[in-house]
């Protein structure tokens, strides 16, 4: 770590224009928010009996934690393999992991609505169906958003200990910091641990749907294939923010890191379509691709985006420019995002005389999340020591 | 216990003896229920058959094993005799002319004249269209000159059989004759399919006596295939569905399962899949008497995806095999997708592939001042 600049808050001022347009698109969600808790799903969602999971379950959630994995992706690189050259990745992903996670929380909480029993899953183990597979999405991701936010906690606790901040934050970060310091290696393996068991999750809860999920997303290797892209997805969300991040703040750039890094989520999706495919082709199922209808045209679409997107990974004309990086990274990151909506929505149909599209408010309160989620991305940045100042990092070690 | 009744009234019509009313509105009354109309219906029906003014049929035979006939034959209401004489008149058939040659040619170009436009034509077989169709010919022409050439004065264009309707078995791979059924070759033209095989005969003659008597034919699927026989899956109407449903499969043929009246479904019927009336009514009235009812699993003869193509023992897949544990309303909520939600959805789905497509533009712009 020590070969690094320290990461460094970026100042400046919060209140831009975009914050400003942020801020009024939360406003009216937030207004909208309130109008679901009143009025219910029936009248303010597309959600029936038949659907009872729309896209705040299959974007906010299923879609938003797979786009939270940076974190669980970069710990696996830098902590399990002990690539300490990446650790400058590490904080800008825990915290979009972080945020993810909490966003997709959130959408659970708009979207099951009983906000104020919600402590009772943790706190009463003997209620516990251990049969449950939502049981263990409940759990995991309740305990991954703390366990993201202490791994993140450092941070904040850095900018409280400093001179001039608030004496009760100097308290907390006093007694707080060292704790946290000592317990940092048992919170990262339960970091590394806990999406492994939910993403597999999210996988088999569509499993378990059976037969009402189409023959081309019906897999028993579902739980698996949704491990494997999320991890892949989680590399391209690291490499998307970073090459974002620096071009819209105006850093130094970290195009060679990402360079070296973009053969593990290549490789990540080779696995997953030799799974994918091979799995489809030996169940002889691969009929249903050819027929005139919606899924097997997004079946094509994905398989567009994940062969794409691969290949993108592996050319040297990509992967070595921060253009590249972010197109690639963008096709794999919307390849996997369309994997899960099509195995939620898509895919899923349960029988006749059952329709399902967003409705406007539902939408909107989806986009509410979202711009929730990049807001509180710029203030922390912002305020706090998230990106690092990371130019001379790659070139200490030189080209190999 | 009818039996024997039934019997000496078959030789009753050997000897000769005219078809009274009763009989007509039997045959009449059961194509009609089976197509759903009411009992007027089948009423108006026998007086056509019984009048002067007998619906004409011309019957052509090309690449077939002549089994669609020979179970129209085998039927005993209407037998044979009452049937080509009596209830239709079947004026041009290769299997049950009496003439031949140049006779039989002067009567197709005949009927052709005298009742063009009128006249019904039934197809039975493929059409061979490979090296223009010379596989097959009568009297000198091909199965496709001579199907067109008839057709073209036809009022009606029945196609019976799976061969007609699609091409069958000739049209299995690798389909040395490049065989066709009569749809494909007559493009353009309304074919009614009947396809099985044997198609039922009573899926027959409810169409040509609808024909006949109201001038109009039933209501079609997208395939061409009568709804009041091709709406429903086999495995939606089959005598064994109970035992799908409680989970008594026949594992092989001769076990146990299989002498208990077990579900077929493992050794590969294709029910699920199969759009006919089998179940529903009996092929020469005789109850049972269709594979599944003999313990044979469906071969899904009436469907061109599934006949003479996927093996019979390979196993279909059930899309949804178990009843809903939701009750669906009659009509789907939230079925329709408001323009706004829609503007909505595409103005998202857009602004994020536009924010992508500028950032990476963006990026691009700025990379080589910082790279080095």
């Amino acid at each position: 770590m020590s070969t690094h600049t320290k990461p460094q808050p970026l100042g400046g001022p919060l209140w831009t224009p975009a914050f400003k347009v942020l801020a009024a698109i939360v406003g009216v969600s937030v207004l909208l928010m309130i109008w679901r808790f009143i009025a219910g799903l029936g009248a303010t969602t597309g959600l029936s009996d038949g659907y009872p999971w729309g896209i705040w379950i299959a974007f906010d959630v299923v879609t938003g934690t797979a786009l939270g994995c940076g974190g669980y992706a970069m710990a696996f690189l830098v902590y399990i393999f002990n690539k300490g050259d990446y650790h400058p990745l590490m904080r800008p992903a825990v915290l979009t992991s972080a945020l993810g996670y909490t966003m997709a929380a959130l959408a659970i909480n708009i979207d099951v609505g009983r906000t104020p029993y919600i402590y009772k899953i943790p706190v009463f183990p003997a209620w516990w169906n251990l049969n449950s597979v939502l049981l263990e999405v409940a759990l995991c991701v309740m305990a991954y958003v703390a366990i993201l936010w202490l791994e993140l906690s450092p941070a904040f606790f850095e900018t409280w200990e400093q001179a001039g901040s608030h004496p009760a934050l100097k308290k907390i970060a006093g007694v707080l910091h060292p704790i946290v310091k000592k317990l940092m290696i048992p919170i990262l393996a339960v970091g590394v641990l806990l999406p492994t068991m939910h993403q597999t999750s999210l996988g088999a809860l569509m499993l378990l749907a059976g037969q009402k999920v189409h023959g081309l997303w019906q897999t028993p290797f579902a739980p698996l294939l949704f491990l494997i892209s999320c991890v892949a997805m989680g590399y391209g969300v690291v490499a998307m923010e970073s090459t974002l991040a620096t071009s819209v703040f105006k850093r130094p750039r970290e195009t060679r890191l990402l360079a070296r890094m973009a053969v593990v989520p290549a490789w990540l999706v080779v696995v997953y379509l030799i799974l994918r495919l091979g799995d489809i082709v030996l169940r002889g199922r691969m009929g249903l691709a050819f027929h005139a209808n919606i899924q097997a045209f997004m079946f094509w679409v994905e398989m567009a985006l994940f062969i794409g997107g691969a290949a993108m990974l592996f050319s040297p004309k990509f992967k070595d420019t921060a253009k590249g990086q972010f197109q690639a990274s963008m096709a794999v990151v919307l390849a996997g995002a369309v994997y899960r909506m099509d195995t939620y929505l898509v895919a899923y149909n349960p029988g006749k005389n059952w329709a399902y599209f967003p409705a406007v408010p539902e939408l909107l309160i989806t986009v509410g999340v979202v711009a929730l989620e990049i807001m509180a991305y710029l203030y922390i940045v912002k305020r706090y020591p998230i990106l690092g100042g990371v130019a001379a990092a790659p070139n200490v070690r030189g080209a190999e | 216990m009818g039996q024997k009744e039934e019997t000496t009234r078959h030789e009753d019509h050997l000897d000769g003896s005219s078809w009274g009313r009763r009989d007509f509105m039997k045959v009449c009354t059961m194509a009609a229920a089976a197509m759903g109309l009411p009992s007027w219906a089948a009423e108006k029906m026998a007086e056509t058959a019984a009048g002067p003014k007998k619906p004409s049929v011309v019957w052509l035979h090309f690449q077939e094993c002549t089994g669609c006939t020979e179970s129209l034959l085998r039927t005993s209401h209407p037998d044979v005799a009452n049937l080509i004489l009596d209830l239709i008149s079947l004026d041009y058939c290769e299997t049950l002319f009496a003439a031949a040659g140049y006779q039989a040619e002067d009567v197709l170009k005949d009927i052709m004249a005298k009742n063009a436009g009128k006249y019904v034509l039934i197809v039975e077989g493929a059409i061979p269209t490979k090296d223009n169709g010379i596989f097959c010919k009568i009297a000198g022409k091909t199965a496709v000159d001579m199907v067109n050439e008839v057709a073209d004065k036809a009022g009606a264009i029945i196609a019976i059989g799976s061969c007609a309707s699609w091409g069958g078995i000739p049209s299995a791979d690798p389909n040395p004759t490049g065989a066709q059924g009569a749809p494909q070759v007559l493009k353009g033209k309304t074919v009614v399919t009947l396809p099985g095989c044997p198609a039922n005969p009573y899926n027959l003659l409810g169409v040509v006596l609808q024909y006949a008597t109201f001038g109009s034919l039933p209501a079609l699927d997208d395939k061409a295939r009568p709804l009041f026989a091709y709406t429903r899956v086999i495995h939606e109407d089959c005598p064994r569905r109970p035992h799908f449903d409680a989970g008594r499969f026949v594992g092989k043929f001769g076990d146990e399962g299989h002498k208990l009246g077990y579900c077929l479904y493992k050794t590969g019927c294709k029910g699920p899949v199969t759009h006919a009336n089998c179940s529903l009514l009996p092929f020469g009235e005789v109850p049972g008497a269709w594979p599944i009812g003999i313990g044979h699993p469906c071969v899904g003869c009436t469907e061109q995806a599934v006949g003479f193509r996927i093996p019979i023992s390979t196993t279909v897949e059930i899309s949804h095999a178990t009843p809903p544990d939701t009750y669906a309303p009659m009509h789907a909520e939230h079925s329709n997708i408001g323009p706004v939600a829609a503007g909505v959805a595409g103005l998202v789905g857009g602004a994020l592939i536009g924010a992508g497509l500028m950032a990476s533009k963006k990026i691009g712009e700025g990379a080589k001042e910082k790279e080095e």
